[in-house]
């Protein structure tokens, strides 16, 4: 068996590039001849254009073209597409206003995209761009979703009537209704889940060419799903077929969903590189990157939960409205639906669960996924509840957990939205969390606390998300317009040494590394001779992308079942070679073996006789030795976990210090411990950025007021606490690695921990609620006004 | 056309001599007319050090700085960091301790933690936390970043 095969912490292949500076991302991607493009963006959130005048900027120097919206329309490029539909609750179909690559007429956000600019070098783009000038007559704006649908409301596009994108629900209304009403307990809670800016640290760019006499159009861009990427833009936009049309996506500097969309600014490159015949550049600044890149979150949600009187959950009753910006980005529909309120359930078995979503349109910038996706925010409304359940009920917050915990042995467990759950031990998770974050020794530190003057709180999540998405078919039952399988192609080299690939893309997550792991075990091969090709559409045979935890649990099993195609061929090939029936070979670590003797046959040397095949079944078998493979989930996988963060507020100040953070996740079987906890602790520290540091916030005439690094605070070093991580391993049923996404838990589980916590320091202030992102104004204001006498000085 | 400027300095321990445009920034140089692309953009205005050189020793955010004021300096950028066994032990720290995803932000990490390191003789594990407070990393939550930096400088959480 291989040493660095599955669950080895073998060090990532990939790193040596990045630490040297080596790193190909698209920025430093360079063309002889390439022009450079510079968008003029709108200045106005909601403005009629009466002219754009290209005039001045044609003739500035250096300047090739200067492109508008009406050159969009002659060219009759498509809008930008939409990947999923929402049935309302009417049985109708959800708007669909399109969203035209350039400005038809109307700018509905800051930022929009009016006109293009090419020209010689990046600096004239940009100084051209400068003389554009845009005529256009204001209109009046809206930004916040629960104002779109007030009567009077500006109105943003003639196919969506009061700004509605769509009114959905999902559960049995009647029956919540009636478990509500009987239940002896109900909490309730308004929460707003702010808008996020994604802020991958390489901005989104793009390169695009066209090979004037083959006709091939090639777009290497930041994105997370090349062949997605291709799909979309060439057959819906761009009118471009797909064999003549290779999208690459290299090194590519984080996602967070935020590269998943085709983006109006990869549509508009390829368009100019075909008309112009000549390699067209652009590099997002910062700034651009706050105004385009699709943001997250931004919901309003009322939600009650009914608890009988032994504190067991009844009925769970949730209205949300979710803001998804001026257009409908390409996933937009999909996360405050299907993967928000079929979470609902948690990890609980809350019998009677409903849930209404109204979207609504507004002049700020389009709304898509960002890390976790609609489970961020169930997960966020979720624990609160229960949180909240427990301080009103004077229950500890744990037992009343674990009171409501679906059963260890319970599984598969159908869950009353949609879901169902593959297998789990939360009581198991969670009290490895209480032990590992010292929970019986809180009282003592807190009260430690108190002698220093400061409020020391705990606070809890118990998490659950579905990852891997999906069964296809379920998929398209709820709207998916693309399948949701991967591919993976492994193929042996004459030679022994073993190339593969795959449909999905690492932007971070590490599959050079972890899916050489894969291959080496199944195929039993040294880790060292197999090489991992991703990202682009050229060389891989079809994929649909990373994003949702996906990659290992999607992706890797469609190497596994390629590798298992390679080990039938294999001893078919190994039974010609040792003259024994193909029924007596077996396979294990790399050798193949007439069982019950020691005559073997190692898989280099099968690959070899496949590729020489001077002694071969060549009237049964074809030569080679080289496998493809689809994988469709049956399910989804459902990764969980326990955490409990422990906080320090300083009462006089608001200031807010993590002081213990402990993550308990159980994300199936484990290919590379080391990658995982990486992706844990950064996607803690997003989920803390949540919660006490970010928000996309816009002032009443559409302006992104956070609009840059000076104004929205992202997590630094010294803000993320260290954490104590640990896992549980509960096998996923539904793949055969046994994996569940991990790519997420994070995010989704810190962000309640952390306001829990706050919360749980302020009880004493009389404070039993705060809105994110608890920043030590929004702290020291909610002491302020807590009821509690001593918070007056 | 803005006026140039004619700079010497020392790139990566080799000496240059280039005229350039007098506005020109110390990152365009590096990335647009040297390919020297390790180095990143990533705001633009000093805000999350992905762009950090060291210019005679000192870490700088090269978005912020005129290249003209390379002139007579010694510069080293993510490509010239080495030592006499080959990887600076910085780069292996990172490699070891899994400290790096996207890699985006670690030329800039890294150069950075050089940085600290070179001029901190009593650099404590707090102290290297506030001292990498200026380069944003959006993947790793730092953790691993902080262990790899303290086990080159030596010292313990
Ligand atoms: S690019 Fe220089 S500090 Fe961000
Ligand atoms: S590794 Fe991705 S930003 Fe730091």
């Amino acid at each position: 068996m291989t040493e660095k095969g599955i669950g080895a912490a073998v060090l990532r292949r990939e790193d040596r590039r990045f630490v040297t500076g080596k790193g190909q991302y698209v920025d430093d991607l360079n063309r002889a001849g390439q022009a450079h493009a510079c968008f003029v963006r709108s200045a106005q959130a909601h403005a009629e254009i009466r002219k754009v005048d290209v005039s001045r900027a044609k003739s500035a120097p250096g300047v090739i073209t200067v492109l508008t919206g009406e050159d969009v329309a002659a060219d009759k490029l498509g809008s930008l597409p939409c990947g999923w539909g929402i049935t309302n609750k009417d049985g109708t179909a959800m708007a669909e206003p399109g969203w035209p690559v350039l400005a038809q007429g109307r700018v509905r956000y800051v930022g929009e995209a009016i006109a293009m600019v090419i020209a010689t070098t990046r600096q004239g783009a940009r100084d051209a761009a400068e003389l554009v000038e845009v005529d256009t007559s204001p209109l009046p704006v809206v930004v916040q979703a629960t104002d779109a649908g007030k009567k009077g409301a500006p109105q943003l596009h003639e196919a969506a009537a009061n700004n509605q994108c769509f009114d959905w629900e999902i559960g049995d209304r009647a029956a919540t209704d009636a478990a509500i009403k009987a239940s002896a307990k109900v909490v309730s809670l308004d929460i707003v889940n702010q808008r996020l800016v994604p802020n991958a640290m390489e901005p989104r760019a793009a390169l695009a060419e066209f090979d004037t006499n083959s006709g091939l159009l090639t777009l290497h861009c930041a994105c997370q799903a090349p062949h997605a990427m291709r799909l979309l833009l060439g057959a819906f936009v761009l009118n471009q077929a797909e064999h003549k049309f290779r999208v690459v996506a290299p090194d590519v500097g984080g996602g967070f969903g935020s590269k998943i969309p085709p983006y109006a600014e990869y549509a508009a490159l390829c368009w100019a590189a075909r008309r112009l015949g000549q390699p067209v550049k652009w590099t997002s600044s910062r700034s651009e990157a706050f105004l385009t890149d699709a943001h997250g979150r931004d919901h309003v949600t009322r939600a009650e939960l009914g608890l009988d009187k032994d504190g067991r959950f009844t009925a769970l009753r949730v209205s949300t409205v979710a803001n998804l910006g001026a257009y409908l980005s390409a996933f937009g529909p999909l996360i405050p639906t299907y993967l928000y309120a079929t979470l609902f359930a948690g990890q609980y078995t809350t019998p009677a669960i409903h849930a209404e979503v109204r979207a609504m349109f507004t002049n700020t910038t389009p709304v898509d996924a960002y890390r976790g996706a609609g489970r961020p925010e169930a997960t966020y409304m979720l624990e609160r509840l229960v949180e909240t359940a427990a301080r009103e009920l004077g229950m500890d917050p744990a037992e009343l957990r674990r009171r409501n915990f679906v059963a260890a042995d319970a599984f598969p467990y159908q869950t009353p939205v949609a879901l169902l759950y593959d297998s789990g031990d939360y009581a198991g998770a969670l009290d490895k969390a209480l032990e590992l974050a010292d929970v019986k020794g809180f009282a003592k530190r807190r009260a430690e606390a108190a002698k220093r003057g400061m409020a020391r709180g705990i606070g809890y999540s118990t998490p659950i998300e579905a990852t891997g998405a999906a069964p296809s078919a379920i998929a398209g039952q709820l709207g998916a317009r693309a399948g949701l399988y991967e591919s993976a192609e492994v193929r042996f080299n004459p030679t022994g040494s073993v190339t593969v690939f795959s449909g999905s893309h690492s932007h971070g997550q590490g599959h050079a590394t972890t899916f050489a792991q894969i291959v080496a075990s199944t195929l039993g091969v040294p880790y060292e001779n197999v090489e991992v090709v991703e990202g682009d559409t050229a060389r891989t045979q079809f994929g649909m992308g990373t994003y949702g935890s996906r990659s290992t649990s999607v992706g890797g099993s469609a190497i596994v079942k390629a590798c298992d195609k390679i080990i039938a061929k294999g001893k078919k090939i190994a039974a010609h070679l040792l003259e024994a029936s193909e029924g007596d070979i077996e396979f294990e670590n790399g050798n193949f073996t007439v069982s019950g003797t020691d005559r073997t046959k190692n898989i280099a040397e099968i690959a070899f006789a496949a590729y020489v095949p001077h002694n071969y079944p060549l009237e049964t078998l074809e030569p080679g030795l080289n496998e493809q493979a689809f994988f469709d989930p049956a399910n989804f996988n459902f990764p969980y976990g326990a955490y409990i963060c422990e906080v320090e507020v300083d009462p006089e100040t608001g200031f807010t210090r993590i002081e213990r953070f402990t993550a308990i996740d159980d994300v199936g079987n484990v290919i590379n411990p080391l990658i995982v906890h990486g992706q844990v602790q950064g996607g803690v520290a997003q989920g803390i950025g949540q919660a006490m540091f970010e928000q996309g916030v816009y002032d009443e005439s559409g302006q992104l007021l956070t609009g840059s690094l000076m104004d929205y605070c992202l997590p630094r070093a010294d803000d993320v606490p260290s954490i104590d991580s640990g896992l549980t391993v509960t096998p996923c049923p539904f793949n055969p690695l046994g994996v569940k996404g991990c790519g997420e838990m994070g995010t989704i589980g810190s962000t309640p921990a952390v306001i829990n916590a706050i919360l749980d320091a302020l009880k004493d202030y009389g404070v039993s609620d705060i809105q994110m992102p608890a920043t030590p104004l929004r702290v020291w204001q909610a002491i302020r006004n807590g009821s509690a006498p001593q918070a007056a000085e | 056309m803005s006026a140039t400027v004619e700079i010497n300095f020392t790139l990566n321990g080799r000496k240059r001599q280039l005229t350039i445009d007098a506005g020109l920034s110390a990152l365009n140089l590096l990335r647009d007319k040297l390919d020297m692309t390790g180095t990143k953009y990533a705001c633009g205005e000093g805000e999350c050090g992905a762009c950090t050189i060291l210019v005679d020793g000192l870490s700088v955010n090269s978005c912020l700085m005129y290249a003209a004021d390379f002139d007579g300096r010694d510069i080293v950028t993510i490509e010239g960091l080495r030592s006499d066994k080959g990887f600076d032990p910085m780069q292996d720290a990172f490699v070891e301790h899994g400290a790096i995803q996207c890699g985006f932000c670690m030329p800039g990490m890294i150069m950075q933690a050089r940085h600290l390191a070179d001029t901190n003789k009593d650099l404590t594990y707090d102290g290297l936390k506030r001292g990498l407070e200026g380069n944003v990393c959006r993947c790793t939550g730092y953790k691993k970043v902080f262990d790899a930096v303290a086990d080159v400088i030596g010292i313990a959480k």
